[in-house]
């Protein structure tokens, strides 16, 4: 049985593998500078319509400013953000935002219970509704009525993704969502990202972890310092990162 | 009302209790000699240049429109001082200015709208001078603790706003906490009056030989108008300041960390 691809010979095979349509997002020449310093530096970048595509590099690449950028956290100094070929400067940023779902590297629990935390994504929400968002989060009804204050780091991590879930959005960014968990929280995690890509919802999922991209990536794009890294800057980061 | 005047000698008098703070300064190693004696020296000079003021704008021959001017400066005077003590507030100097100017339009509105008070110099200046002075302080705090508010659970407003929440409703529940906070200090001296302290519209009233029962009522008018005026200034602040932190596309500015 051969070995499974890894993330260079993803990398090297990306762009034969784009798709023919509209990319999911596309980045066009992209400037962001904040407080006048240069965080991307005019970055071009297509990412799939399908499976995970991984943004992989070091800390402090710009890797979340690109996920920011897509939800329309960001907006940027100079450049375009499309999102399924539209520029998303002239969607209303409320409905990309329930389009375009987004898990941050921490988790920001609301207070009150589990439930209480779904309905603030969708106040009208039904019971099913909740549950459906549960179970794509690998999180049991039971959890529904516990306080979100009692949850452990993975489970209120799979909240905050079971609450993104609950506006069904049409793809999750996730930005290093497991850097603050366990090696087990982290891999049941990933498995539902994999099972919500299998579902045919994209994600987009950023970490600086090597090994966790070669786990997850069906796509890498490689980010070192605001651009696209060349071939001979990804090779290098990839060698060092191997050790 | 002669009975209440102390005169010159009796100010003088009153500085011996000057000395017995500097004593203590110096017996306890305070180094607040200089401080003390500086504040005296500013409270009396401002005190004496107002009254002289106050003499010609309260007299009963000058036009009642000069007493409104005078309200106008204390509004302007009041946002700077505003944006002396909050000043890492983004645009506090205008926002303050809206907020103090708003609430004492309703709030003197209310009082000479309605006949509470009549429409003299005498009641204008002192009455508008309670609400501003009194309206300072909230707004400093509601300033400061919106931004603090905001930028420490900065990623709980993000999260919101990630769900497709409006700034409104993303900031509601980190707003509401910092304009109780301002609001509590002004509720608990409303409560406490009476019991703890002796306000200082009633004291000076009774001084000067007013009945302690109309003393009562005239204090118990003023504690409710300054009330309406610092609720009216500490929403204001909070709508205009919550609203300058959003952008229109509901994105929260960088904000630096304010001590609250």
């Amino acid at each position: 049985m051969p070995p499974p691809p890894t993330v260079t010979t993803r990398t090297s095979e990306a762009s034969a593998r784009r798709p023919v349509g509209a990319p999911l997002f596309e980045l066009d020449a992209v400037v962001l500078e904040i407080d006048g310093r240069s965080i991307l530096r005019g970055i071009s970048l297509a990412i799939s319509d399908d499976g995970i595509t991984v943004l992989l590099g070091p800390s402090g690449a710009g890797k979340t400013m690109i996920l920011r950028l897509l939800n329309r956290l960001e907006v940027p100094t100079a450049g375009v953000v499309r999102f399924r070929g539209e520029s998303v400067a002239s969607i209303d940023p409320l409905a990309l935002r329930r389009r375009v779902g987004m898990v941050f590297q921490r988790p920001a629990p609301f207070p009150g219970t589990v439930r209480d935390n779904l309905l603030v994504a969708d106040p009208a929400a039904s019971n099913e509704a909740l549950l459906a968002a549960l179970a794509g989060a690998g999180l049991a009804p039971t959890f529904l009525d516990r306080s979100a204050d009692d949850l452990s780091g993975g489970e209120s991590q799979r909240m905050c993704l079971a609450r993104t879930l609950v506006t069904r959005p049409e793809v999750l960014l996730m930005d290093e969502p497991t850097s603050a968990l366990d090696p087990d929280a982290r891999h049941r995690l990933e498995r539902t990202a994999r099972d919500l890509a299998a579902e045919g919802r994209p994600v987009v999922w950023v970490t600086h972890d090597l090994d966790q991209a070669d786990r997850l990536a069906d796509d890498v794009l490689v980010v070192i310092d605001g651009r696209v890294a060349s071939a001979d800057e990804r090779d290098r980061f990839l060698k060092s990162e191997r050790g | 009302m002669d009975e209440a005047a102390i005169g010159w000698s009796g100010l003088a008098l009153s500085l011996i209790l000057v000395a017995v703070a500097v004593a203590l300064s110096l017996w306890q190693g305070l180094r607040l000699e200089r401080e003390i004696l500086w504040a005296c020296g500013r409270a009396i000079t401002q005190l004496l240049a107002v009254g002289y003021l106050l003499l010609l704008v309260v007299d009963e021959d000058t036009p009642v429109i000069w007493a409104w001017l005078w309200v106008v400066a204390m509004v302007i005077f009041a946002a700077v001082t505003v944006r002396r003590r909050a000043s890492d507030v983004p645009d506090i100097l205008r926002l303050s200015a809206l907020a103090i100017a708003a609430s004492a339009a309703i709030s003197l509105l209310v009082v000479f709208g309605l006949g509470v008070y009549p429409n003299v110099g005498r009641a204008v200046v002192p009455i508008a001078g309670m609400m501003i002075g009194n309206s300072i302080g909230s707004v400093v705090v509601a300033a400061r603790r919106i931004v603090g508010e905001l930028a420490d659970r900065r990623p709980e407003v993000e999260a919101r706003l990630a769900l497709g929440q409006p700034w409104q409703q993303a900031s509601k529940p980190f707003v509401r906490s910092a304009l109780r906070t301002a609001l509590t200090s002004q509720l608990e001296s409303t409560k406490a009056v009476g019991l703890v302290f002796l306000p200082g519209a009633m004291t000076g009233l009774i001084l000067a030989g007013v009945d302690p029962v109309d003393a009562v009522l005239v204090q118990a008018a003023i504690m409710y108008l300054i009330l309406g005026c610092v609720a009216t200034n500490v929403v204001v602040i909070g709508l205009g300041l919550t609203r300058r932190l959003f952008t229109p596309d509901h994105r929260l500015v960088r904000l630096a960390r304010t001590a609250a």
